[in-house]
C-alpha cells in the first residue's frame, strides 16, 4: 500500500483573548492511496483543525507550532503560499460541513464548479464549463445543462452539498477531505451523500479523510478509524478493530452512547460524564482521565504512549500496560468483544 | 510501536470510582456577561482613552460655573478680538501677540487691557472670554444631546418593544408609521420644526427627537422579535409570567447592548444637528453659546482670527470622534464576534 | 418585481402627499405674515399683496389650490427673489448642487470602498488602524468645519484653489472634498464590516480551498459579495450630502439650491421653503427607490425570488 500522506507530531496553537489554546497536541497518522480514513471525536476535539492544517486553511490566529505534513514525502508546511495554491483544489480538496453557507451566493454554480479547472489547468472557459456540466451530472444534479446558470439559493440543501462535492472532485484530487459533510443534512439525505462519496471514490480512486462526530456514519464508509480526544488521537485501527475490539475507555464511552441494532427497546444509552478539558492549560497526563471511570494514578501524571493491540491497531491508554490491573469494560463493549471473536478476531 | 515504559506498580491503582460530582465541574472560570463586557471594554485602549476624554468633558460641563474663568456673556467691547494669552508665560501663539501689518504687536497692550489681564483662548468680537464661552457652549451642546437621547429612549424603546412583542397587525400598523416617518428626510423635518417653533433649546430637542426615535425603535423591534423566540422567554411565557415582568426581567437586560450602542450613535448625531442648526442661524439664539454658534461666529472671523474657530472645532470633533469610537468599543465589547475573528 | 416597483411608486406619492400637506399646514401655523420683515406697508398695500398671492382666502381653499398646483408641477411663487416661481429658482440653481453632490458621492463611495476593502483585507494591522482612523475622522468632523478649514488653508493661505467662486471644475474641488468626507467615512466603515464578515464566511474558505490566490479570492468572491450591501447605504448618504451641501454651498458661495434654502429660511420666504422642502423630499425618495430597485437587480437572491430566507 502506498502512503500518500503522512502527518507527524502535529501541534497547533491558537492565540485567544484568554491565552494560548493548545488545540492539537501531537497528532500523527498516515493515509494510503484510495482508502478512507475516518477521524471521530466530539466537537472541539480538534479533528477539523487537524485536516485544515493539511491545506493550511486555519484561522489567522492559529499557528502550526510543530510537526510535519508529508505529501508524497514533501513537507507541505515548508511550501510557499503559491505552491500550496497549486495543491489546493487540485491534488487535495475539501468538502465543508454546511452546504447552505459554503457556496458563493452571487456566482452561478456552473462558474463555481468550473473555477478549480480554470485555476489549475490550462483550459478554455468553454471546456471548463463543459467539464463542470459532466461533473454535476456525475454527482446527481438533474438536468445540469440547464441548471449551470442557476444560483445556490435555487437548490435544496442536499443538492447544494452535491454541488460542493462536484467542486471538490472536478479536478480529480488524490485526496478528498470531507469535514462533517453530512452533519447539516437530513438523515435521509445523509445516506445519499455517503453513497455518492463511496461511488465517486470507486470511480475516480481518490483517498478520503472523513471527519465526523457520528460513529454510525463511519461504519458505512471508512476503512480505518481514528478516535480523537482533546487534541490527540487516543486509538486508531481498522473499522472492525474500533467497533468490536475497542481498547481506550473513551472509545468505549463513545460506542456505549451509540444505539445499535442489538440495543433493545428499553435499554438506556449511556453518556460520558463531564466535559472535555480546557486546552488553555492541557492536563499533564491522559486528558480523558478526569472523566474516565477506569482512571489510574499514572493517568493523571503521564501521558500514555500508544500500545500496539494488533498489526494496525493502537491505543493510547495505560490500561494496556502489562502492569495495569485487569478491568471489566461496560457490558455493551463486552458484547462487541464477543462479536469480534465470532468474526475471527482475538479480543482481549 | 514504542518501548513499553517502566512504571512503578503502585501507580496502576484505579482512582476515582464514584466522585461523579467533580466530573461535572466546568474547568474554565465563569464570568457573568456584564463582567465579561467590562473586561473586554477596558482591554480596548482606544475605548478607554475616549471614555476618559468624554468623562473629563462631561465633568467640566457639569461644573462649568465653577471652572469657567469669566461670565460667558459678559461683554467688554474694548477688549474685543484679543488673541490667546496664557498668563505671563511667553509661549508663541499663546502670548497675546498678533500679526498686524507684518509686525508682531502685543494686542493686549494696544487694546489698553489692564496689566495682568489674560484670556487663555482669547476673546471674541464682543470681548467675551472664549474659554468660558466654549465651556458653557459644550455644556449646552451636551444638554441638547442628552435630552434628545432621553426622548429617543423614552419613545423609541417602548415603541420598539411593543411593536416587536405584539407582532401581527399591531406590528404591521406600527411599522407603517415608522416607514412613513423615516422616508421623510429628517433634516427637513428638523428645519421645518425649527422654523415653526421658537428657536431655543426645547425646540432643538423636539426637532431632533421627532425623527430620531425611529432608528432606535427599529433596532429594538428587530431585537425583541428575535428574543421573543428564545427558549427562556418562551419558558417564562408558558409559566404564565405577566408581560410587564417579562419585559423588565428578560427583555430589557437583553436589549441593553443594542440600546447602549445605539445611544452612543445618537449623541454625536444630536450634537451635529445642534451645531448645524446654530451654524445656519436657526439654532440656539444669541447671546447663549453652543458649539454651533461658536463655530458660526468663528467662521465669520476665521480668515483673520483663526483661533476663534479652531478651539470650538477641535472640541466638537473630539466629542464626535470619542463618542463614535466609544460606540465601536462598546459594540465590540458586547459582541466580540463583530470585530474579533 | 414589477409589482413591487409599482407598489413603491404608489408609496412615493403617498409620502409626498403627506410631506406636502404637513409642510403646508406647518407654514400656515406660523405667527405673523411673511411680509413683516419687509419694508413697512400700508394696510391697503398689504391687502393688494395678499390678494396677489392668494393669501386672502381661507386656509382650505389655499390648501386645495396649492395641492392642485403641485400636481401641475407648480411649487408656488417666491415672496422674495423677484417674485420668481419656485420651480424657476430651482431650475437655475439645480446644476451646481447636482454637480458637487454627485462628485462628492462618487469620490466618497469609490475611496470609501477602497479604504474599507484594504482595511478588511489587512485586518488588525497598522493599515487597518490607519484606515479606521481616517473613516472615523470623515464621520466625525462636520462638513462645514472641514469646508472652512479647506477654504482657509488650500484656498486663502496656499492659494491652490479659488476661495469662493463658481465657474469651472477647479472651483468645485474644495466643496466636493468637504462634502465627500462623510460618505467616505460611512462607506469605508460599512465596507470593512461587510468584508470582514464575508472574508470569514464558509464560501470564502471554500474559494481558498479551490486554490484561488488571495487576491483572486478577494476579486472574484469577496468584493462582489461585500459590495452588494453597500448599495443600501447610498440613500442615507445622499441625505447627509444634501445636509452638508446647505452649509458648504454657503461657505463657498455656490449658487445652488442648498444656499437658496438657507437664504429662504433666514428671510422667511415661506413659498420657497415649502417648494424646496417638497423638492428635496422628492429627490431623496427617488434616490431611495432607485437604490432599492438597483439592489434587487444586482442581488440574484432577490432578483430571482426566493430571497431573504437565509
Amino acid at each position: 500500500m502506498d502512503k500518500i500522506l503522512e502527518v507527524k507530531d502535529l501541534h497547533v496553537d491558537f492565540d485567544t483573548y484568554n491565552g494560548t489554546v493548545h488545540a492539537i497536541r501531537g497528532v500523527s497518522f498516515h493515509l494510503n492511496a484510495g482508502e478512507t480514513l475516518a477521524i471521530v471525536g466530539e466537537s472541539g476535539s480538534g479533528k477539523s483543525i487537524t485536516v485544515r492544517s493539511i491545506l493550511q486553511l486555519l484561522a489567522s490566529n492559529a499557528t502550526i507550532s510543530k510537526g510535519e505534513i508529508l505529501y508524497h514525502g514533501d513537507d507541505l508546511l515548508q511550501k510557499s503560499e503559491k505552491e500550496m495554491n497549486n495543491i489546493r483544489g487540485n491534488k487535495i480538496s475539501m468538502i465543508f460541513q454546511d452546504p447552505m453557507t459554503s457556496l458563493d451566493p452571487t456566482m452561478t454554480i456552473g462558474k463555481q464548479v468550473a473555477e478549480p479547472l480554470l485555476i489549475h489547468n490550462n483550459v478554455s472557459k468553454k471546456d471548463a464549463m463543459k467539464r463542470a456540466e459532466e461533473v454535476l451530472r456525475l454527482v446527481g444534479i438533474p438536468n445540469p445543462a440547464a441548471r449551470m446558470k442557476d444560483y445556490p439559493h435555487q437548490f435544496s440543501g442536499g443538492q447544494r452539498q452535491r454541488i460542493v462535492i462536484a467542486i471538490a472532485i472536478v479536478d480529480y484530487p488524490e485526496i478528498l477531505i470531507a469535514d462533517e459533510p453530512t452533519t447539516a443534512l437530513d438523515v435521509t439525505v445523509q445516506a445519499e451523500i455517503i453513497d455518492l462519496l463511496r461511488e465517486l471514490q470507486q470511480k475516480i480512486g481518490t483517498a478520503i479523510i472523513f471527519i465526523t462526530h457520528d460513529l454510525g456514519v463511519v461504519a458505512g464508509i471508512a476503512d480505518r478509524v481514528a478516535v480523537m480526544y482533546a487534541g490527540r488521537f487516543v486509538e486508531y485501527g481498522s473499522v472492525e478493530d474500533i467497533f468490536y475490539n475497542p481498547q481506550h475507555p473513551y472509545t468505549w464511552g463513545l460506542l456505549d452512547s451509540m444505539p445499535t441494532l442489538d440495543t433493545n427497546e428499553d435499554a438506556r444509552l449511556n453518556s460520558i460524564p463531564g466535559t472535555p478539558p480546557n486546552l488553555l492549560d492541557p492536563p499533564k497526563g491522559d486528558a480523558f482521565a478526569p472523566r474516565n471511570a477506569y482512571a489510574m494514578q499514572i493517568d493523571e501524571e503521564q501521558q500514555p504512549p500508544f500500545f500496539k493491540v494488533s498489526k494496525n491497531h493502537f491505543a493510547a491508554t495505560w490500561l494496556l500496560h502489562p502492569d495495569a490491573p485487569k478491568v471489566t469494560p461496560p457490558a455493551a463493549i463486552l458484547n462487541r468483544f464477543k462479536k469480534f471473536e465470532q468474526l475471527g478476531g482475538n479480543a482481549k | 510501536m514504542e518501548q513499553i515504559p517502566q512504571i512503578p506498580k503502585e501507580k496502576f491503582k484505579l482512582v476515582h470510582d464514584e466522585n461523579n460530582a467533580e466530573q461535572e465541574k466546568i474547568s474554565t472560570p465563569s464570568l457573568t456577561y456584564m463582567q465579561d463586557v467590562r473586561r473586554r471594554l477596558f482591554k480596548n485602549k482606544v475605548a478607554v482613552v475616549c471614555l476618559t476624554l468624554l468623562s473629563i468633558i462631561v465633568l467640566i460641563s457639569i461644573f462649568a460655573p465653577v471652572i469657567a474663568p469669566h461670565d460667558p456673556n459678559a461683554q467688554q467691547v474694548t477688549l474685543s478680538n484679543l488673541p490667546p494669552k496664557l498668563g505671563n508665560l511667553n509661549i508663541p501663539g499663546m502670548n497675546g501677540y498678533q500679526n498686524m501689518g507684518g509686525k508682531m504687536v502685543d494686542a493686549y497692550k494696544q487694546a489698553g487691557a489692564p496689566k495682568g489681564t489674560s484670556f487663555i483662548l482669547g476673546t471674541d468680537y464682543l470681548g467675551r472670554d472664549l474659554l468660558s464661552r466654549i465651556i458653557y457652549g459644550t455644556r449646552l451642546s451636551l444638554v441638547v444631546a442628552v435630552l434628545a437621547t432621553l426622548v429617543d429612549l423614552l419613545i423609541g424603546v417602548p415603541y420598539g418593544i411593543v411593536s416587536g412583542w405584539k407582532g401581527g397587525k399591531t406590528d404591521t400598523f406600527m411599522q407603517r408609521i415608522v416607514e412613513i416617518v423615516s422616508s421623510i428626510p429628517n433634516l427637513i423635518v428638523v428645519i421645518l420644526m425649527m422654523i415653526v417653533l421658537k428657536p431655543g433649546l426645547t425646540s432643538i430637542v423636539i426637532a431632533i427627537a421627532i425623527t430620531g426615535w425611529v432608528t432606535m425603535a427599529r433596532l429594538v423591534r428587530a431585537q425583541t422579535f428575535q428574543l421573543k423566540e428564545q427558549e427562556y422567554i418562551l419558558a417564562a411565557r408558558t409559566l404564565g409570567e405577566p408581560s410587564m415582568k417579562i419585559a423588565t426581567k428578560h427583555l430589557i437586560p437583553n436589549l441593553s447592548s443594542t440600546i447602549i450602542i445605539q445611544t452612543m450613535f445618537t449623541i454625536p448625531n444630536a450634537i451635529f444637528f445642534e451645531a448645524f442648526l446654530s451654524f445656519i442661524g436657526i439654532g440656539i439664539p444669541a447671546p447663549n453659546a453652543s458649539l454651533g454658534t461658536l463655530l458660526s461666529d468663528g467662521q465669520k472671523a476665521f480668515r483673520f482670527l483663526p483661533y476663534q474657530m479652531w478651539a470650538p472645532a477641535i472640541i466638537l470633533s473630539i466629542i464626535m470622534i470619542a463618542t463614535n469610537l466609544l460606540g465601536d468599543g462598546l459594540r465590540d465589547a458586547f459582541d466580540p464576534q463583530s470585530s474579533d475573528h | 418585481m414589477t409589482k413591487y416597483i409599482l407598489k413603491r411608486i404608489l408609496y412615493l406619492f403617498l409620502t409626498l402627499f403627506i410631506i406636502a400637506s404637513l409642510t403646508f399646514f406647518l407654514m400656515k401655523m406660523l405667527p405673523g405674515t411673511p411680509f413683516s420683515n419687509q419694508n413697512r406697508m400700508s394696510a391697503d398695500q398689504l391687502k393688494i399683496v395678499k390678494a396677489q398671492y392668494g393669501l386672502d382666502q381661507s386656509v382650505g381653499v389655499q390648501y386645495v389650490r396649492y395641492m392642485v398646483g403641485l400636481l401641475h408641477g407648480n411649487l408656488g411663487t417666491s415672496f422674495q427673489f423677484n417674485n420668481e416661481p419656485v420651480t424657476a429658482l430651482i431650475g437655475q440653481r439645480l446644476a451646481p448642487s447636482m454637480q458637487i453632490g454627485a462628485q462628492a458621492m462618487i469620490v466618497g463611495t469609490v475611496f470609501g470602498i477602497l479604504l474599507g476593502a484594504v482595511a478588511a483585507i489587512r485586518k488588525n494591522t497598522w493599515v487597518d488602524t490607519l484606515a479606521t482612523f481616517i473613516s472615523i475622522l470623515g464621520l466625525s468632523i462636520p462638513s462645514f468645519v472641514l469646508a472652512v478649514l479647506l477654504q482657509f488653508y488650500l484656498a486663502y493661505k496656499w492659494k491652490i484653489y479659488p476661495v469662493a467662486l463658481w465657474d469651472n471644475f477647479q472651483s468645485s474641488i474644495l466643496p466636493t472634498l468637504a462634502l465627500s468626507a462623510l460618505p467616505l467615512g460611512t462607506v469605508a466603515r460599512f465596507m470593512r464590516t461587510e468584508m470582514v464578515d464575508v472574508m470569514s464566511s464558509d464560501y470564502i474558505e471554500l474559494a481558498k480551498s479551490k486554490g484561488n490566490s488571495s487576491w483572486r479570492v478577494v476579486a472574484k468572491h469577496a468584493l462582489r459579495n461585500s459590495l452588494i450591501p453597500v448599495v443600501t447605504i447610498i440613500g442615507p448618504m445622499a441625505v447627509s450630502v444634501m445636509t452638508g451641501s446647505m452649509v458648504v454651498e454657503n461657505i463657498f458661495s455656490i449658487p445652488g439650491i442648498g444656499e437658496q434654502f438657507v437664504k429662504s429660511i433666514t428671510t422667511n420666504d415661506y413659498p420657497t421653503i415649502m417648494g424646496l422642502t417638497i423638492f428635496y423630499s422628492f429627490l431623496l425618495i427617488i434616490v431611495y427607490l432607485i437604490v432599492d430597485i438597483l439592489y434587487g437587480l444586482i442581488d440574484p437572491r432577490i432578483r430571482l425570488g426566493n430571497g431573504g430566507k437565509e
